[in-house]
């Protein structure tokens, strides 16, 4: 009974690590040029992970239904980019971003997170 | 992939979710509508717009109403590619929508609070009571089995949004307070309700039960956030304060009548009736009539200030005294009002430098104190004394319920909401955190000289004849006279003292303009110079006459300039550009604060130094071509100086952008907001003054709310893991960490709306 307990104790512990840290995915977009709707729901950016070419114009569509004070913003940081976003109405993110990277965006506190992927555009 | 939706099934479920919300609708003002056909023709166009479900086009108001879920750009635009011009009608409404959506949150977190604390109530009555009999009988079990039902509706009406973010955070692959207390809360149930099912399943000793430990922890919890909400509602107050200077109407020209129409439908050219004690509607300039106007409210300068023919006028400003007509330049997002809104509630969504480890943790935070519950929770069942279970229980879930990763995640960004705020209210436009930050930081300022310590108007101050010569008004007649047809700056402050006094001026019979040096005319019959020393040198007049004179004016940061007539000196006149009357007392309180000030100027040394001397400044660089400010500045930096640099903005640009933050200095709408780190919207020093100590004020806030959500966090997760039970026998109760955890948001709120009462 002892060492089974603390078997499980040890896979749940290495199953937090594994699915928050190792294993971490969250859904992914992409687009060319179209808008994407980003949901604001339950502490999550549905999808969380959005794939966009640089250089070219990029809509995100934010539609926040969580009313708590906590989804009212989100922040691009690393963009300069940043709104308030209202409950129940879309709200247009429209900009160009210029440079390839990764980009995290979340909220005041940062705990709605997501990343937009700004990837070089080849030519063909 | 399994668990993550695909791109495809993402678009349907955002189209399938967004379809089936509550239609939002959006009011647009719609210009250029002359007759019944336009608004059909309006109405269909929004119809046709992909996700419009209604569109209403009212013609006296000239407004559309348009409901589906569609972002307001495509709708505009959708109506400008029919021929008219459409613009949201937003900012009040949509504040007005804000307030209402967190007044109904607000509410039901009362509701939740309210059902959940009494039905715990009712829990904990029964449980000290020993009302209910024991679970070894089958209505024992029944009883209990009832509280459990109980707990389940708290958990789920009070609860229920903890459990659902839970779950989706769980399987985006995060997870954030609301798995903690969805987790804490869960496993408190859970537990008591299988003691309930099988209570031979658990000895007698360990046979708990958590119910009202469950109900409590989230009555608390949305106590908290409600309060939190309350605080939260006040940290705004600078932008609704901003937002409610806006005017709904104008007094408008129209066809010679004066009518009031909806501030969205004033058009640049409009001409726009202001009576004592109104708003102005939107930015433009006094076409007829003139007043005092109250600024204060955007630059922070409390005297009125007048205006006349000529002057610009900013929308939300107060009309005092006079009633005037002005034309109308800028309207909707261009005005000045506007401009300063986006740029405060931009700059309140930045995060300073000092904020980003809190992020970084916050990030990892969850996972962490979920490690840490199952480290506790094993620590307990090997260690800890009988019965164990209980032990392992009440600790695992103090862990769970007392960790708080919002006062982490809001120390920072709610004091920039509120410092930033602040420093709008004294006229401090901060553009971002990290020039929040620096502001407080700074070793050395550099201040331009003309028009950031001086007025940057010439005024003509002295006038010198040399006795036989001239007399005072006929040298003065004589140099306006000369200067009349002249536009520089030095030129139009003797013609503007010559008018003060009245005199006449004859017209000229020749003028020549010596470029860096002077002018050559024929006056009256007489052949003027007028100028410089170098002029009078590359001439040949003998200024031993008048040499004494023009170097006292210098002394006193004077410009001299001299005048010949005939070929004899004639006198000389001073004209200075005063110092604000109170630079010095804004550069003392600069220094008060430990912050070198220096000056930079292109003037002559002699100049320089007077004007140093009556400003107080601790240093001062004179002779600097335009060219050079930004090489002082860098100078400066590589000396290891924090640098400040306040200028005009447009000239010396480059010295702002090249110093650690750059301040901008104007009054009202003549400078350039979008141009440096920091705007001053009124022309004196005292704003830089001010900044810096909001800046200190906020940093300060932002250490104590940093430093109080770290020491939180680190020191009540192993006390609430047991660490102190081996030496003192203490245990925390869960219900004890969840009010905790619930004020300690509620503290950092609350120390951040303290900036609100500051003062500079």
């Amino acid at each position: 009974m002892n060492i089974a307990v603390n078997i499980l104790g040890i896979v749940v512990a290495a199953f937090i690590v594994w699915w928050f840290w190792i294993s971490k995915r969250g859904s992914e977009a992409r687009t060319d040029g179209d808008a994407i709707s980003i949901l604001v729901d339950g502490g999550v950016y549905t999808p969380s992970v959005i794939h966009v070419p640089a250089g070219k114009p990029v809509t995100l569509r934010f539609l926040r239904k969580d009313p708590s004070p906590c989804a009212e913003k989100v922040i691009f940081s690393g963009l300069d980019i940043s709104a308030d976003l209202p409950v129940g109405r879309p709200r247009d993110l429209s900009f160009i971003p210029e440079k390839a990277g990764d980009y995290d965006f979340t909220c005041q506190m940062a705990m709605y997170r997501g990343r937009l992927i700004v990837e070089e555009t080849t030519k063909s | 992939m399994k668990g993550n939706p695909s791109v495809e099934n993402i678009g349907a479920d955002m189209k399938e979710k967004t379809g089936t919300d509550p239609k939002t609708t959006q009011r647009l003002h719609v210009l250029d509508m002359s007759c019944a056909g336009c608004v059909d023709t309006v109405e269909r166009t929004l119809k046709s717009v992909p996700g419009v479900s209604d569109a209403q086009v009212n013609f006296a108001e000239k407004t559309a109403t348009v409901t589906g879920d569609v972002s307001p750009d495509t709708l505009v635009k959708a109506v400008g590619k029919a021929g008219y011009t459409a613009s949201l009608l937003e900012d009040e409404e949509a504040e007005s929508d804000k307030e209402n959506a967190e007044l109904a949150h607000y509410r039901n977190l009362l509701r939740q609070t309210v059902v959940s604390g009494v039905i715990s109530v009712i829990i904990i009555t029964v449980s000290m009571l020993d009302l209910l009999p024991s679970l070894d009988s089958a209505s024992g079990q029944l009883s209990w089995g009832v509280v459990s039902l109980l707990t389940l509706f708290v958990l789920a009406f009070g609860g229920g949004r903890f459990f659902t973010g839970a779950l989706k955070s769980f399987r985006n692959h995060n997870a954030n307070m609301d798995t903690l207390i969805a987790v804490g809360t869960g496993v408190a149930w859970v537990y008591s309700s299988f003691v309930i099912l099988f209570p031979g399943a658990v000895g007698e000793v360990a046979r708990h039960l958590y119910f009202e430990t469950a109900a409590l922890i989230i009555a608390f919890i949305n106590l908290g956030s409600a309060l939190e909400m309350r605080a939260r509602g006040k940290t705004s107050q600078a932008i609704k304060r901003l937002i409610g200077l806006q005017p709904r109407t104008a007094r408008v020209v129209r066809a010679g009548e004066e009518v009031d129409i909806p501030i969205g439908l004033v058009v640049p050219g409009d001409i726009v009736r202001v009576r004592p004690g109104e708003k102005i509607p939107v930015d433009g300039e006094v076409t007829e009539g003139s007043s005092h106007i109250d600024e204060s409210m955007l630059t922070g300068e409390p005297i009125p200030v007048e205006k006349k023919k000529g002057d610009t006028v900013i929308g939300g400003t107060i009309n005092k005294t006079g009633s005037f007509l002005f034309r109308a330049s800028r309207i909707g997002k261009d005005t000045a009002l506007a401009r300063i809104i986006d740029m405060v509630r931009k700059a309140q969504n930045t995060k300073p430098e000092i904020g980003r480890l809190a992020d970084k943790v916050s990030g990892i935070f969850v996972p962490t104190v979920l490690i840490i519950a199952v480290i506790t929770m094993l620590a307990w069942f090997n260690f800890g004394p009988a019965p164990r279970i209980t032990y392992m229980l009440v600790t695992t879930m103090a862990v769970l319920i007392i960790a708080c990763p919002c006062a982490l995640g809001l120390a920072t960004p709610i004091s920039v909401m509120v410092g930033v705020g602040k420093a709008a209210e004294y006229g401090v436009l901060i553009r971002k955190g990290d020039a929040l930050q620096q502001a407080g930081q700074l070793t050395t300022i550099v201040l331009d000289k003309t028009g950031t310590i001086t007025v940057g108007k010439p005024v003509l101050t002295s006038v010198e004849p040399v006795p036989g010569v001239s007399g005072g008004d006929e040298l003065l007649a004589l140099a306006a006279g000369v200067e009349s047809g002249s536009e520089h700056p030095l030129a139009e402050a003797i013609v503007e003292a010559a008018r003060l006094k009245n005199i006449e001026m004859k017209p000229m019979e020749s003028f020549e303009a010596l470029s860096g040096h002077g002018v050559r005319a024929v006056y009256g019959g007489n052949t003027v110079l007028l100028g410089n020393r170098k002029l009078m040198e590359d001439n040949g007049i003998d200024t031993v006459s008048i040499n004494e004179a023009a170097e006292r004016l210098s002394m006193k940061g004077q410009t001299a300039v001299f005048a010949a007539l005939n070929g004899t000196a004639a006198g000389v006149l001073g004209i200075s550009d005063p110092v604000k009357p109170d630079s010095r007392e804004a550069v003392e309180r600069l220094r008060k604060q430990g912050i070198r000030v220096i000056m930079l100027t292109g003037d002559n040394r002699l100049t320089a130094q007077s004007v140093a001397e009556q400003a107080g400044v601790d240093d001062f660089i004179a002779e600097v071509l335009p060219e050079d400010k930004a090489r002082e500045i860098s100078r400066l930096r590589e000396m290891g100086e924090m640098v400040g640099m306040v200028g005009d903005g447009i000239n010396d640009a480059p010295a702002l952008a090249g110093a650690d933050v750059g301040f901008a200095i104007g009054t009202g709408t003549d400078v350039a907001i979008e141009s440096a780190d920091i705007t001053l919207m009124r022309g004196s020093l005292h704003g830089v003054a001010d900044a810096v100590s909001i800046s200190k004020a906020t940093l300060k806030n932002i250490k104590e709310n940093l430093l109080g959500a770290f020491a939180y966090n680190t020191l009540a997760i192993p006390v609430a893991a047991g660490i102190l039970f081996p030496f003192t026998g203490l245990l925390l109760n869960p219900v004890i960490a969840g009010a905790a955890m619930a004020l300690s948001s509620v503290t950092v709120v609350t120390n951040a709306n303290r900036l609100r009462w500051f003062k500079p």
